[in-house]
């Protein structure tokens, strides 16, 4: 049974903070995914849980226990990393043994362990190989072998398929997915990749510099962004953001460029006034009829990916202004392949409910549109 | 490399079998003068083919020595000389591997000044800290003994160096998994770091024998008793007799003699560095 518990977890090197403090409840079995760009302490945090670095404020608990002070060893954890990590000079057989060995098991037992993790994951005629007579994938899942064997009450993933190619990691992400089910293992998975992240996780931390902005499911996350960064980060391509305000009264949006949005129906009053960065996601703008459009959006590129294509340009100002600002950039997604051409003006209106509004200034979500 | 020239090909061979001549040739010399009786040699002239006295001079080298320097048998000298560099190749070599292993691994109090501590003996070899070094060993009743003849030439800069370039090489991670699959720092050391220094390991036996096998200032100076002498020093010993021609082939064959274990431990050890050159591990 692995529930882990952080509470006000803060990580500081020297004089610099890297995370700011941490509070979240993972329940047994659940799948967490860390995400968030690179350097914003997915890593350290992880680290901490696995012992492998210091606690410099709060408390982590596993199981109801307060590890603060516990050895990796002494933690019931198991951690896959990056680069594998494998024992060069030992077999596969070996690495995947070495833990076992020294927590004094039987050698039937071992046995047992690891054979039954090698049939797992289809290693067993690899047993006696030395890791570097593997290919990238075959050692990613002796990693993964050695964390099984232990039997731990957590896994801890910091990137694990960052270093395979694109479809290996795929079938990687599967399969992780799949074992993780079957075992019913705690897991927390760090990743930069946010499809990895929304297709593996229960729940998703997104983290930025230290603070874990929204802790939430996969696709809450997708619909209701609790910031501009986590818009702007989960879902791909990225959201688009423009510049507009609330008019007095609450109860219209206008576009800074001069288009109105949702005119007369809305019930903004608490922001009436207020200066708001309008977020909508490039698979939520719609081509409509000339007279039902809210927005233009002039076509300089158009990129098709076979299942859908993209359109990307800008937005087109009410009245010619000559220089936009660099936020009325914008990118339209269409199913299947459009009939658009570079140049082409196109009408466009976003779909119900779909507009995202982030305060300007510090970039926390406002309300939905 | 590229390029396929036959003149080019039959240059680069003949400077190649030009060099092999040059270093061969002298140990040819050695080998024939050990061969002959040594009145064939008194003439000064030294035949080029091997006489016929060659199991006769060579069992009266390992057997009774040379009558003139003390009658030290040969055999001796090669078992002190034999304990003297296994001792200095093996001790130096234990030693600056957990030495690397402490400054590498460990945060403790003044690491960086012992590390350069270490690190300035290098400037002081043997030669230039003799004095003050006989006097040590002197005053520790090690004249004379094989302690004495080994333990001052152990501490060593460059292997502790080595290893400890070889140590910062090894991934962070690999220390990491070691801790979560429970390893302790001397399981880590035994089952993750010697496996992985082996060829290392391998590389500075074979040149640590060879210096040890080498040494002729140290063992001259601290050994008066004949039954400690060294090989090295003793050919020396022969070539000086007093009131006495030097028995050339005697001389010879001492010096055939002295030279096989250093080749011995190159040609065995050397299946251990294409190895290490050959295989990545890391
Ligand atoms: N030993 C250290 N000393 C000082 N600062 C550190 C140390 N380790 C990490 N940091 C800093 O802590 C921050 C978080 O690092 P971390 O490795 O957790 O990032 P990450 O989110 O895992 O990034 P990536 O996706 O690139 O792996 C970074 O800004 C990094 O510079
Ligand atoms: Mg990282």
């Amino acid at each position: 049974m692995a529930e882990i518990g952080f509470s006000q977890v803060k990580k500081r090197y020297g004089g610099t903070q890297v995370i700011h403090g941490i509070d979240m409840q993972i329940s047994d079995g659940e799948f967490i995914v860390i995400v968030g760009p690179s350097g914003c302490g997915k890593s350290t945090l992880l680290r901490m849980v696995a012992g492998l670095e210091a606690i410099s404020e709060g408390e982590i608990s596993i199981g109801g226990q307060v590890v603060n002070d516990l050895e990796p060893k002494d933690r019931n954890i198991a951690l896959v990393f990056q680069n594998y990590a494998l024992y060069p000079h030992m077999s596969v057989y070996d690495n995947m043994a070495y833990g076992l060995k020294i927590a004094k098991l039987s050698r039937p037992e071992i046995e047992e362990r690891v054979q039954q993790a090698a049939k797992m994951l289809e290693l067993a005629h690899l047993l006696e190989r030395k890791p570097r007579q593997l290919s990238g994938g075959q050692r990613q899942r002796v990693a993964m072998g050695r964390a099984i064997v232990r039997d731990p009450g957590t896994f801890l993933f910091d990137e694990p398929l960052s270093n395979l190619d694109a479809k290996l990691r795929v079938q990687m992400r599967l399969e992780i997915k799949q074992l993780q089910r079957s075992l019913g293992t705690t897991s927390l998975y760090v990743t930069h990749d946010q499809v990895e992240a929304m297709t593996l996780a229960d729940r998703l931390i997104v983290m930025n510099a230290g603070v874990a902005e929204q802790i939430d499911t996969p696709m809450a996350i997708y619909d209701r962004p609790a910031s501009r960064f986590v818009a702007g980060f989960i879902g791909s391509p990225a959201m688009n953001f423009l510049a507009g305000r609330v008019g007095e009264g609450g109860r219209e949006l206008r576009l800074e460029q001069g288009m109105p949005l949702r005119s007369g129906s809305l019930n903004l009053g608490n922001l009436a006034g207020q200066p708001v960065t309008v977020g909508v996601r490039p698979e939520h703008l719609q081509v409509v009829a000339e007279e039902d459009a809210e927005m233009h959006l002039q076509v300089r590129l158009v990129e098709t990916l076979g299942a859908d294509s993209l359109a990307h340009g800008h937005l087109v100002p009410a009245e010619e202004q000559p220089n936009g600002t660099p936020e009325d950039i914008l990118t339209l997604r269409l199913p299947g392949v459009a009939r658009i051409a570079e140049g082409d003006r196109l009408p466009l209106r976003a779909a119900e409910e779909s507009l995202h509004l982030f305060d300007r200034e510090s970039g926390w979500r406002l309300a939905d549109v | 490399m590229i390029e396929h020239r036959p003149w080019l090909v039959w240059l680069s061979h003949g400077v190649l079998l030009l060099g092999v001549l040059i270093v061969a040739f002298p140990i040819w010399i050695a080998f024939v003068a050990s061969t002959h009786a040594a009145s064939d040699l008194a003439s000064g002239v030294t035949p080029l083919l091997p006489g016929g006295y060659l199991f006769e001079n060579y069992a009266r080298a390992l057997g009774s020595g040379h009558e003139a320097s003390g009658a030290v048998p040969v055999s001796l000298m090669m078992w002190n000389s034999l304990v003297m560099a296994l001792a200095i190749a093996i001790g130096k070599i234990a030693i600056s591997l957990l030495s690397a292993y402490a400054i590498v691994y460990f945060r403790f109090p003044f690491r960086m000044l012992c590390f350069w501590t270490i690190f300035v003996t290098l400037m002081l070899p043997v030669e230039v800290r003799i004095l003050p070094t006989f006097e040590v060993v002197a005053d520790l009743g090690l004249l004379n003994s094989y302690a004495g003849l080994s333990v001052p030439l152990i501490a060593s800069a460059t292997a502790t160096f080595l290893f400890r370039q070889f140590f910062l090489t090894v991934p962070d991670e690999l220390v990491e998994a070691a801790r979560i699959d429970g390893a302790g720092p001397l399981r880590f050391f035994k089952d993750v770091l010697l496996p992985l220094s082996r060829t290392n390991i391998a590389a500075l036996f074979v040149i640590l024998f060879i210096y040890g096998w080498n040494q002729y200032l140290w063992p001259l100076l601290i050994t008066t008793d004949e039954s400690f002498y060294t090989i090295v020093m003793g050919i020396q010993r022969m070539v000086t007799v007093a009131d006495a021609e030097p028995q050339w082939p005697l001389i010879m064959a001492t010096t055939m003699l002295a030279m096989i274990p250093p080749v011995f431990v190159v040609v065995a050890m050397q299946r251990l560095f294409v190895k290490g050159l050959v295989e990545t591990e890391k």
